[in-house]
């Protein structure tokens, strides 16, 4: 222990006196082809500062938050990593394994800048920031093929009911209606969207946020249930895994639509295709338009070297800065998380969710209200109700029920 | 005698102090950890370990939850089955090979070799085999059968038996090998009193052969079990748990619980019934198989 204490500190002297050359790992789940020309945008503006971004990436959310956990509680904390803002990392701000970074938020006056403001208030436990906010994304979109519509000699729908109703056509002219991926994290993200454009947003929020059983039981709540069913029906046929699939099946046209967030947005411009032109994208299903912003954001480990501490200091700044803040989002798809910002060059999708964004009309995002054990819960009640479509609506309602009620 | 006896705790002083360590491991890794994790799944364990007295709590969610609970009925499926079929294909081919074959070594080696590969490529090679695009079922089409079906990972009612066959291709290699080594020590004399004595060797096999390999049938049974209770790996890569939930085991709900789900305690507690389980098995027979009378013949 001790000779690896002498190595890291004569590391440290050395490193500090070549002018805060140091190497900061960053671990994140960006891994499809859109991300990963995001997070490239990142390490880019991180290295313009003479540090070097040394890049852990770990396919799939679940596995990579697993690795994470273990090595933050197994005392080998990485430089920063990626989180979803919201619950799953209040524990380990309890345990006082995260940097408290208010003293760089104030300097850069993020409370001033980050809109909406409740993804600052996610970072946000008893007062002091933990996190630095990187971006907006939202789950409410569908995401349509042109192609797949011209084929089947069919209007592109521009709602729900007209994507229900399109379903049949598209199965006989041999497309899938629906892309989805066989992942539970996937099928409840399609559900939440359902809940989000389908009832009122009240009946939304007292079920996630006041974790009311009696509301989960309600018919608004069976209406959702009930368009889970046709989705899954849609979805027959959908065998592919990975979200990233699932949206290539649109892009190439085999399937008709995905449910997806506006992450799926990198994919179609790494494929080149144009909003409006090739695809459709119909926020909030086209029935009520709005967004959920949750998003990601980076925490920082607390570190005993000084020169590492630094150079998280400078990735915190440099996240929110106005140059950078452009250009990863514009590759990600996703929207910024400062107002102030001039995204002339997003396409059509990305301004009409700057327009929803501006307007206010947002919900928070299901990560921000539940735990991750509730999510896994309801990820696993999704996976079975998808996976067997004996389940009823009934019986899926009343284990949803359940879960909600014993919900904290 | 018993006066002059030297104390039995300095004899062989040296493999003694050679023991400690491992006798330290044990105690401090095993046990401990094992006290620790009981004691804390009575706890409202989150992402960290923390003191919070639940009581039964996690116990009660653990086994009113449908997951747990098709985890436990697949292990029990894939567990009898695999147990079953593993010793008798592996006897059966371990006997084939004891007649005194041509290129027995070469046999050997290739029915062996499916052991010497990890649980993950096992699990992956069978995903292909049995995906009905490019596995058994395309094939066979292929030959003009058109109506074969073939695709038991697309069923959620039968797709742990695609799992088991995977295992059962992986694990009854090591079954015959250390069968055809207690076949080979088996004394020639037997064979010829049996044979002179006119009985079949199905017969001899069955009635004299097997009752004198008990030691091998034990061992191989202590291997084959650890191997079953511990299956993870072959679902994690063959089918991630699904369709549906169909083959989630338990080894599977522990990971997912801790370090998915974020909440130790439901882990802990479910990590604590297998090992009831386990415990409920190997005591009894344990102390039927080593305790009781010392001089067995």
């Amino acid at each position: 222990m001790k000779l690896t204490t002498k190595l890291l500190t004569a590391t440290a002297i050395v490193a500090a006196s070549s002018a805060f050359a140091e190497d900061l790992e960053v671990m994140h789940w960006w891994t499809s082809g859109g991300e990963a020309a995001a997070v490239g945008e990142l390490a880019k503006a991180f290295d313009a500062t003479g540090n070097t971004w040394k890049d852990a990436a770990i396919a799939g959310g679940d596995a990579a938050r697993a690795v994470m956990v273990s090595r933050l509680t197994g005392g080998d904390p990485m430089g920063a990593f990626q989180f979803n803002h919201g619950r799953q990392a209040e524990e380990l701000i309890e345990a006082g394994l995260l940097r408290d970074i208010t003293d760089i938020a104030q300097a850069e006056g993020w409370a001033d800048i980050v809109n909406p403001s409740s993804l600052l208030d996610s970072c946000t436990v008893e007062g002091r920031i933990y996190c630095a906010p990187v971006n907006i994304h939202s789950w409410q979109w569908l995401w349509l093929s042109h192609a797949a519509y011209a084929d089947a000699g069919l209007e592109v729908p521009t709602n729900w009911d007209e994507y229900v109703a399109s379903a049949p056509a598209l199965t006989e002219a041999g497309k899938l209606p629906l892309a989805l991926g066989q992942q539970g994290w996937q099928q409840r993200g399609l559900f939440n969207v359902l809940f989000a454009a389908l009832v009122p947003n009240d009946v939304f929020l007292s079920v996630y946020d006041g974790k009311d059983a009696d509301v989960a039981a309600s018919a608004d709540v069976a209406r959702v249930f009930a368009a889970a069913a046709d989705a899954r029906e849609m979805a027959t046929n959908s065998k592919v895994q990975n979200w990233n699939d699932a949206t290539n099946l649109v892009i190439t046209g085999q399937a008709g639509g995905q449910i997806m967030g506006d992450w799926a947005q990198g994919e179609f411009a790494i494929a080149e295709q144009v909003a409006g032109k090739d695809y459709s994208c119909l926020p909030g299903l086209g029935v009520t338009e709005l967004l959920s912003t949750g998003g990601d954001a980076f925490y920082f480990p607390v570190l005993s070297d000084d020169a590492q501490t630094a150079a998280q200091s400078e990735l915190a700044a440099l996240m929110l800065r106005p140059a950078t803040q452009v250009a990863f989002n514009l590759a990600k798809g996703s929207l910024p998380v400062r107002g102030d910002i001039d995204l002339s060059t997003a396409n059509d999708c990305m301004q009409k969710g700057l327009a929803l964004l501006a307007d206010g009309a947002i919900l928070p995002d299901t990560a921000q209200l539940i735990t991750p054990d509730t999510a896994e819960q309801i990820s696993t009640l999704f996976i079975e109700f998808f996976a067997d479509a004996s389940i009823t609506i009934e019986d899926a309602q009343a284990q949803f029920v359940n879960i909600i009620a014993t919900a904290e | 005698m018993s006066s002059t006896r030297p104390n039995q705790l300095f004899r062989n002083k040296s493999s003694k102090i050679a023991a400690i360590p491992m006798i330290v491991t044990a105690l401090f890794v095993f046990v401990g950890g094992t006290i620790w994790t009981v004691v804390y799944s009575f706890t409202k364990s989150g992402l960290l370990p923390r003191l919070q007295w639940v009581g039964l709590d996690q116990y009660e969610r653990l086994w009113a939850t449908r997951k747990w609970l098709v985890a436990i009925e697949n292990l029990a499926i894939y567990g009898l089955c695999m147990l079953v079929l593993v010793f008798v294909i592996g006897f059966i081919l371990a006997a084939l090979i004891d007649q005194k074959i041509r290129f027995e070594d070469t046999i050997r080696t290739v029915i062996l070799y499916p052991y010497a590969l990890s649980f993950v490529v096992t699990g992956l090679v069978w995903q292909w085999i049995l995906n009905p695009e490019f596995g058994v079922q395309n094939v066979v089409r292929g030959w003009g059968w058109k109506s074969f079906t073939f695709d038991p990972l697309y069923n959620a009612d039968i797709a742990i038996y695609g799992v088991l066959i995977a295992g059962i291709w992986q694990g009854s290699g090591l079954v015959m090998v250390l069968m055809l080594a207690g076949l080979r020590g088996i004394d020639q004399d037997v064979w010829k009193a049996s044979r002179v004595d006119g009985i079949p060797t199905w017969k001899a096999y069955i009635f004299i052969i097997i009752p004198m390999m008990r030691p091998v049938f034990v061992t191989t049974l202590v291997i084959v079990v650890t191997g079953i209770v511990k299956i993870y790996d072959l679902i994690v890569a063959q089918t991630g748990g699904g369709p549906g939930i169909s083959t989630e085991v338990p080894a599977k709900y522990v990971y997912d619980m801790m370090f998915q789900a974020n909440n130790l305690g439901q882990g802990f507690a479910a990590s604590t019934m297998m090992l009831v389980t386990v415990a409920l098995i190997v005591i009894p027979w344990t102390i039927l198989e080593f305790g009781g009378s010392k001089h067995r013949d």
